[in-house]
């Protein structure tokens, strides 16, 4: 593996790989405690649709991706905020609706020959230097938001009603978590696919939440146990010639096991 | 408007949908009230609740307030939180100050030394101060409702409004919970939403029963009620509310 950092796709795939993961790790906790996991996939799903449009209009693809998701979570965030049980219904709408408009523009694009299962499985190995760009930006615009708004976004996720009485615009900090997840989703689709994206906001934020007793302790630690997951995956990816995608995920799930063996078998 | 009243509600009307839920409701709160809402299940309580807070709009009526909205601690129902959440007992104290601790420079982490010693000033009057650094999913039924109410009183307000504070909590933890609440009327007033028997028979001086309508009754002297009477039942009161106006 270390003879393979020398090609610049090996490297921008490390460096997609961190940088993706720290975005996983922060926006992965705030779905996480606002319970909005399926949220993830939902999102995911619907991006489908953009990245479909952009392969008809010929189009950037993560920019196709990124408008669509943005679209369907500001949908979310307008319907949902005052009726937040009621979440998974519009979350099962977009998921759906945003897949079927990205099946019918692929079908509608003449001549159209690119490999989609990149998109639904992930293909870290191919990220261009824009895209780095993209990522790279949405990490300083993710750290930023976090590190200034951090006790309203605490409070907004905890008890949003509380927080409204208070002073704090809770629906505005509901939307732009909601807004930021959706392009947190978007990166995430070019490391492990659309498929696999809510693993990857997933398994690292459940260890990360039940050793953190803070929110901030737990985005840290998610972060760091994300990249963790990322590069032995990455690794085992570029030894066994195996899609990275699929074996960043799995060991996330064999370190998630070994979590919970500790838990319940060694600590106790 | 009356002149010790700090809230007063007039001819309030709310409904979700088609039907009301509360109608025609007039009653004001004064200064050192402990004040009980009390009514069936579905009667409208807090709905009435969250329109004195502001966080529904009446569809007619007005609630006048002679404090402001920062001057009002709210207890939510138990039930309105996560409780796997990562936070600590002194993050949760400080969300009852609301934007007045937000950070003023970009790299000024954490809590300083005025808002820990604020935390912890709240946290002493409600027995708490020693758990300051706790992870709020670690503690009791009972506990994490005084840290609660410890959040509200954090900014020191005139008012206090508690929905259904001890549902959920067992009979030891209640009986703390009322004894605290009794300390803290001494110096200012508690609006409590509840189903409690011994909350409106020995610690509030009125009651509110709703069931879309309003009946407000001066609990001193008005009710002989000995509520360790093996006889007497929450229906039974619930009848004597609702039925004499």
């Amino acid at each position: 593996m270390i003879e393979a950092l020398q090609y610049t796709f090996v490297q921008n795939a490390l460096i997609a790989a961190i940088v993706v993961s720290v975005i996983s790790g922060i926006i992965g906790s705030l779905i996480l405690v606002n319970k909005m996991t399926f949220l993830t996939g939902g999102i995911a799903h619907s991006s489908y649709g953009g990245i479909g449009l952009a392969i008809y209009l010929g189009l950037p693809i993560f920019f196709g991706a990124s408008v669509f998701a943005l679209f369907s979570a500001f949908i979310i965030a307008t319907i949902a905020y005052k009726q937040k049980h009621r979440i998974d219904i519009f979350i099962g709408i977009i998921w759906a609706v945003g897949m079927a408009v990205g099946i019918v523009f692929v079908d509608l694009t003449p001549g159209y020959n690119v490999d989609l299962m990149s998109y639904l499985f992930g293909s870290i190995l191919a990220v261009s230097k824009s895209d780095l760009v993209y990522m790279i930006t949405l990490l300083i615009a993710v750290l930023f938001f976090v590190h200034k708004y951090y006790y309203q976004i605490l409070a907004t996720s905890y008890d949003s009603e509380y927080a409204s009485l208070k002073g704090i615009n809770a629906r505005l900090f509901f939307t732009v978590i909601l807004l930021l997840s959706a392009l947190a989703v978007v990166v995430a689709i070019k490391v492990v696919g659309l498929i696999l994206v809510i693993a990857l906001m997933t398994i690292p934020t459940y260890i990360a939440e039940q050793i953190s007793s803070s929110l901030y302790g737990m985005m840290f630690k998610s972060a760091f146990i994300s990249t963790i997951f990322t590069i032995i995956g990455l690794i085992f990816s570029y030894n066994f010639d195996i899609s990275s995608g699929a074996t960043i995920i799995l060991t996330s799930a064999f370190g998630l096991f070994i979590y919970l063996i500790y838990e319940k078998i060694i600590k106790r | 408007m009356e002149s010790n009243a700090l809230i007063e509600v007039k001819n309030l009307r709310f409904k979700y949908r088609k039907d009301y839920v509360i109608k025609d409701i007039n009653f004001s709160i004064k200064s050192g009230d402990f004040f009980a809402i009390t009514g069936p299940n579905g009667g409208g309580k807090s709905t009435l609740i969250k329109t004195i807070l502001g966080i529904l709009e009446p569809n007619s009526g007005e609630v006048v307030k002679n404090i402001s909205n920062l001057e009002i601690g709210y207890v939510p129902q138990n039930t309105n939180v996560n409780l796997d959440f990562p936070i600590t007992v002194l993050d949760v104290v400080l969300m009852g100050n609301g934007k007045q601790h937000n950070r003023k420079k970009f790299f000024n982490i954490g809590r300083s030394k005025f808002e820990i010693e604020c935390a912890r000033n709240s946290l002493s009057k409600v027995g708490m101060q020693d758990f300051l650094h706790r992870k709020i999913s670690d503690l009791s039924g009972g506990q994490r409702q005084r840290v609660f109410i410890a959040r509200a009183i954090c900014s020191h307000p005139k008012l206090l409004v508690l929905d259904e504070p001890t549902s959920s909590i067992d009979i030891n933890g209640q009986k703390e919970i009322y004894k605290l609440l009794k300390d803290l009327n001494k110096s200012l007033t508690i609006l409590v939403v509840t189903h409690d028997l011994t909350v409106i028979t020995n610690y509030a001086n009125r009651v509110l029963y709703v069931n879309q309508e309003g009946f407000l009754h001066n609990l001193k002297g008005q009710f002989s009620i000995n509520p360790n009477n093996e006889h007497f039942c929450e229906v039974e009161l619930m009848q004597m509310l609702g039925e004499s106006k």
